[in-house]
């Protein structure tokens, strides 16, 4: 993605007529996170929390990355090996405790669930929107990651008419 | 209230008044399973991930019961420049899929 489009998405987003609406997405769904995350087990949240903070990038999935047990989870593990990141995952399968409490802790209702560096990025749609529209690589970025695709992008950038 | 395509694209219709709405019921054995393209004003100024969140917050009661829920999220202007790029591209990425609509014009009849 090229940084005039990007440029022209901040400004379109200030423009917007909603002023609630350019405060950062990751601010708002935080603060939702926390209402349904206060509910929660301390020692659960506690364990919750080192592992995504401890992790660049933290997934929760149906499976394990050498054997996925679900089509969406199978896609967010091919879209972050195209980009050739490290992660840890968790099985939410092997741990239903695991499985219910995470749809609280992320306030999401699905899996996967992605997090990057901490923070509740989505599940499979929104990952594979952002890998398909190059903000991916930008992401990645922020958190101290090159993508293997970021020399693709800007060579695709360079040589477009 | 029973969870099916019918219903569930009420509560979308009601609630984000889309220009553009399809819903594939993909239900199988696994269970209930949704796909959605949204397309809606209201989705203007925000980023994918508070644009699920409306949905997922609209359909919180399904979802309990749902097993799969995928969702396309565009706002018009976003909507038309894909149908644009999905013109000017022969092999048209929707042209095999449930979202045609078989009326965009650009497919030799």
């Amino acid at each position: 993605m090229s940084s005039a489009f990007l440029f022209r998405r901040v400004l379109q987003q200030c423009a917007s007529r909603s002023p609630v609406s350019i405060i950062s997405t990751r601010w708002t769904s935080s603060s939702t996170e926390n209402q349904t995350a206060a509910s929660l087990d301390p020692e659960f949240k506690k364990k919750i929390d080192d592992f995504i903070k401890s992790n660049k990038i933290a997934i929760f999935i149906k499976g394990e990355p050498g054997a996925p047990r679900c089509g969406f989870s199978n896609a967010v593990l091919q879209i972050l090996d195209l980009h050739g990141c490290d992660f840890k995952s968790k099985n939410i399968l092997d741990d239903e405790q695991l499985r219910q409490n995470m749809k609280n802790y992320s306030n999401w209702p699905t899996f996967p669930q992605v997090y990057f560096d901490g923070e509740f990025i989505g599940g499979c749609d929104i990952l594979l929107g952002m890998h398909q529209s190059g903000e991916l690589v930008d992401e990645l970025k922020k958190i101290g990651i090159r993508s293997k695709l970021a020399d693709v992008n800007n060579k695709n950038a360079s040589t477009s008419k | 209230m029973e969870i099916n395509k019918d219903n569930i694209e009420k509560k979308l219709r009601d609630a984000f008044e889309p220009t553009y709405l399809n819903i594939d019921d993909c239900s199988s054995g696994c269970g209930l399973k949704f796909d959605t393209i949204i397309v809606s004003k209201k989705f203007e100024g925000k980023q994918l991930l508070a644009r699920q969140r409306l949905v997922n917050d609209l359909l919180k009661d399904e979802m309990t019961k749902i097993h799969a829920f995928t969702q396309k999220t565009y706002t018009p202007d976003e909507w038309e420049k894909k149908q644009e790029k999905a013109a000017t591209n022969p092999e048209c990425p929707i042209k095999s899929t449930s979202a045609c609509t078989g009326n965009c014009g650009n497919c030799p009849k």
